[in-house]
Parts: structure tokens; C-alpha cells; sequence
């Protein structure tokens, strides 16, 4: 009973916050309201029962990363966004976002979301074996190097004569 | 959880957090007292026998002190600021476990399932315990940022800034750290680590992992940015840091966080490194002599902390970014390196 009621709470904080995130136009608030929402999902995760992925969210995400990001914003001083008349791209990124929206619903509905798949062992030994089993082996490893990919961008994209 | 271990959980919350509280206003006393003593001066000795009452002095004068709001600051930032730095500051004591198991004595007064039983002075044993502290500490360091940033003050920016830029670069050395220590008691658990030093005094992580031990002390005073890393509120070049325009109770907060933060590094060497309630004779000593020596390893790193404060200067910035990166870190991968070769070879321990 009570963990629902926790649930409940930290899900609209989570939402919240991350609202806040997109919404917000000073981007120190928006860096602050992230925090939250990492610290409110790595909550979620505790009552998943995985306190460890739920203290690695607050360690890697709120803790290392956004110490990083508010860092660069306080150095740069950066101020409020301006508003940019762009109307038609607004439009056709609402457009797009609702798209969006329809294909994660539709995906989400056709999935089973509300049990753990079979074979899972609800502790972190558990999750790595399902994880690193060959089922989901590719997956987790296709991620990693997806990611890297994206450092290896942001680093040609920042240093232009490397 | 049944009632009864709630109830003894409340009863432990209590007495633990009111145990620093009064170690906090001790540590504020004894802290100027030996200062001084280093310096050829007296200290605070007229309130009171030895001065013994200036905590108490000083937190009414903070009491009826005004608050100063700056102007142009953030109001929310600035008042959320405090309280998340003590929130954390004290969140890291519940998975720490301060003494050995112990028996209640059995008076006829208490009821029947009191009289025996057996208690653990920690109020949650978490299966993660040191990577809770470990989280807890990272969401502490945003409590100096925002007050940096929600101040609109040029000093406490610089300081905010400096003291992210810090807590990143020595939070990693310290992580890593812990990491050889972990390896070797095969658990993450604080009570479990201190059993596994038991046994005779070689068998402390203060030499089995002698280079952690060394690394995680000098990364430790540098979170809690006790001098020589009190670059984000050096007094001589910002003032007083992050911290300069809070006045009254929001500034006495800000001062418990951080002598609580202290006292819980103290404690975690103790516990992690020195062999907790163990004494090293290679015998189980009876719960309050294990709890008394706990208590002597505690003052002793306090006593150190207030030592390094009066006898080293404060790092100049690149220095401290330079002694972060290129030694602790690498040294503390190294160590790793090896201990994880040894305990693959020989096993733990």
C-alpha cells in the first residue's frame, strides 16, 4: 500500500520536474529541476527493488553529470533564452512530437509493461544475469557503442583541428 | 517490519542524530581550543568552566542574529540551499553502523521483548550502504553550488564554482578508493567491511590497503574542504566563499553540514580503514571496549583534521587540480589494479 503511494508521489515529481526541464527558459532552473527528476526516478528504482541501479542514477546522472553541466553554466553565466519567432518550425515539431507520443503509446500498449519478463530475478545479481544473457547481450552492448558513437561526435563537433 | 523494530529504529534515529548534533557543538569548541593551543593563544575560555559553554553561547547568538536577505539573490535557491546541505549532511549516518552488536541488559522494568535482545547501532543496513554514502555526498555538493549561484554575489560564485570543480575532480579518487576495500570484503555493506578486518592488527585495511587508506584521507578532507583544500570559502581571497552572504540560522546550518560531513569522514576511516570496534588483538573485545576504541579511532581523525588545519597552507588552484588527476587518481587505479590481481589469486583476504 504504501509503496503505491510512494509511487504515485515520486512518478509526479518525476513528471514534474521534468516539465519544468523542457519548460523553463533560465537554464539554471531547468540544470536544478533535472536534478530532481534523476533523484525522484533513481526513488522509483529503490521501489523496483534495485537499490543498486537507484544509488548508481544519483551517483553517475545527478551527482558526476549535472555537477559538470551546472559548472559550464555558472562559468559561462548564461542567461535567459530569448524568444525566437519561429511559428512554422514550432508547428511541425509539435507535429512531430505528437508522433512521437502516438508511437511510444502504441508500443506501450502492445507490450506487457506490468510484468518483469520471465526468467527475472528481482535483485541486481538477477537483472546483470538477465542482461548479459545471450538474449539481451547484443542489445546491451548495440546501446554502449551507440553512445560512443555520440562522444566521438560532440568531439569532432567541438574540436574542429584535431 | 514489525512495530517493535520500528519503534527501536526511532529510538536509534533519535539518539544517533542527537549524538551529532552534540558532537557538532563539541567539535566547535574543541576545534578553536586545540587551534589555539597550536598558536600560542588561549581560545575561547571565559563562557563558562574552559570555556566549556561557548557552543552554547554562540548558537543563541546566531538565533537572535538577523537574517539578511541580498539583494537581487535567488530566494528560493538561497533558502533551499541550507537545507539540502544539511539533509544530506545527515542522510549519510543512517547506513553507517556506530559500534558493535550488543545484548540489552534485562531489567524488570522493561517489557518482555526488550529484555535481551539483540541491538545493532544502525538505523537501515542497506544492502548498498557505501554507495548510498557515496550518493548521498554527490547530491550534497549541489547545496554549495546553489548557494554560490542563488547569492548573486560575485565571491560566493567563485566560490560555488571552485567547490564544483573540487568535488568533482577528488569524489572520483575517493570512489575509487573504496574500491579495493570493497573488493576485499566482498561486500558493500559498512558492517560487513568492519568484520572483515577482525583478527590481528595487519588484517585493518590501514595495511592491507595502505594506498587507499592514504588516497581516500586526503580525498576525504578535500569533500569536506577542510584546509589544506578550503579553496571554495578561502577567507583570504573570497571572503568567506560560497557561504559569505548567509547570516543568522541559515548560516549556522550551512557550519553543521560541514562539521557533520566531517565527523562522518571520521567516522567512515574509522570504521573502513581502522578496523572499527576491532582492536586488533586477534580477540572479540566485549561491545562497549569495542565501542570506546571505535569512539578513541573517531577523535583521533577529528584531532587529525584540526591538525592539518593548523599546520598546512591552503593548495594554490592548479595545484589542487594537478594533485587530483595526476596522483590520487592514478595512484587509486593502481591500487585497484593490484588488489583485484590479488584477491583473483588468493582469494579474499
Amino acid at each position: 500500500m504504501i509503496d503505491v503511494i510512494l509511487f504515485y508521489v515520486f512518478a509526479a515529481f518525476t513528471l514534474v520536474s521534468a516539465l519544468v526541464v523542457a519548460g523553463q527558459r533560465n537554464p539554471t532552473y531547468s540544470a536544478f529541476s533535472l536534478i530532481v527528476t534523476f533523484c525522484s526516478l533513481s526513488a522509483i528504482y529503490g521501489l523496483l527493488g534495485s537499490p543498486f541501479i537507484a544509488a548508481l542514477q544519483v551517483i553517475v546522472y545527478a551527482g558526476a553529470i549535472m555537477v559538470l553541466f551546472l559548472f559550464v553554466l555558472m562559468l559561462l553565466n548564461v542567461k535567459e533564452e530569448s524568444e525566437a519567432p519561429r511559428k512554422a518550425l514550432a508547428g511541425a515539431g509539435g507535429v512531430l512530437v505528437l508522433l512521437f507520443v502516438v508511437q511510444v503509446a502504441s508500443a506501450l500498449l502492445k507490450a506487457d509493461v506490468f510484468h518483469a519478463p520471465p526468467g527475472y530475478e528481482a535483485s541486481t545479481v538477477g537483472m546483470a544475469q538477465l542482461l548479459f544473457s545471450s538474449r539481451f547481450l547484443y542489445v546491451f552492448e548495440a546501446t554502449s557503442i551507440l553512445i560512443l558513437s555520440a562522444l566521438v561526435g560532440a568531439v569532432v563537433l567541438a574540436k574542429k583541428d584535431l | 517490519m514489525t512495530l517493535q523494530a520500528l519503534l527501536i529504529a526511532l529510538v536509534l534515529i533519535v539518539v544517533i542524530f542527537h549524538a551529532h548534533l552534540g558532537l557538532f557543538s563539541g567539535m566547535t569548541l574543541i576545534e578553536r581550543r586545540v587551534l589555539a593551543f597550536m598558536q600560542f593563544r588561549l581560545g575561547p575560555n571565559r563562557t563558562g568552566p574552559f570555556g566549556l559553554l561557548q557552543p552554547v553561547a554562540d548558537g543563541i547568538k546566531l538565533f537572535f542574529k538577523e537574517e539578511v536577505m541580498p539583494e537581487g539573490a535567488n530566494k528560493f535557491g538561497f533558502f533551499l540551499a541550507p537545507m539540502v546541505a544539511i539533509v544530506c549532511a545527515f542522510s549519510a549516518m543512517a547506513v553507517i553502523p556506530y559500534g558493535p552488536a550488543f545484548h540489552l541488559p534485562s531489567f524488570g522494568f522493561m517489557p518482555e521483548w526488550l529484555r535481551g535482545r539483540l541491538i545493532t547501532p544502525q538505523i537501515a543496513d542497506l544492502e548498498i550502504g557505501l554507495l548510498f554514502i557515496f550518493a548521498v555526498n554527490a547530491v550534497g555538493v549541489y547545496a554549495i553550488v546553489m548557494a554560490g549561484w542563488a547569492a548573486n554575489n560575485k565571491f560566493s560564485l567563485l566560490g560555488g564554482l571552485r567547490s564544483s570543480a573540487q568535488m568533482f575532480s577528488y569524489e572520483l579518487a575517493l570512489g575509487l578508493s573504496w574500491v579495493g576495500i570493497i573488493m576485499l570484503a566482498g561486500s558493500f555493506k559498512v558492517g560487513d567491511i568492519v568484520e572483515a578486518q577482525a583478527g590481528p592488527i595487519w588484517k585493518w585495511n590501514l595495511f592491507m590497503q595502505f594506498p587507499a587508506f592514504v588516497v581516500y584521507l586526503i580525498a576525504g578532507t578535500a569533500e569536506v574542504s577542510r584546509l589544506p583544500f578550503d579553496l571554495p570559502e578561502g577567507e583570504t581571497e573570497l571572503v568567506a566563499g560560497f557561504h559569505t552572504e548567509y547570516s543568522s540560522m541559515k548560516f549556522a546550518l550551512i557550519q553543521m553540514a560541514e562539521y557533520v560531513n566531517m565527523i562522518t569522514v571520521a567516522v567512515l576511516v574509522a570504521l573502513l580503514f581502522l578496523g572499527g570496534w576491532h582492536l586488533g588483538l586477534g580477540f572479540a573485545a566485549p561491545p562497549l571496549v569495542g565501542f570506546l576504541a571505535f569512539l578513541a579511532k573517531v577523535g583521533a581523525i577529528l584531532f587529525f583534521f584540526i591538525w592539518l588545519r593548523g599546520t598546512l597552507p591552503r593548495f594554490r588552484y592548479d595545484q589542487l587540480m594537478d594533485f587530483g588527476w595526476k596522483i590520487l587518481i592514478p595512484i587509486a587505479a593502481i591500487n585497484i589494479l593490484v588488489t583485484a590481481g590479488l584477491v583473483a589469486f588468493l582469494g579474499q583476504r
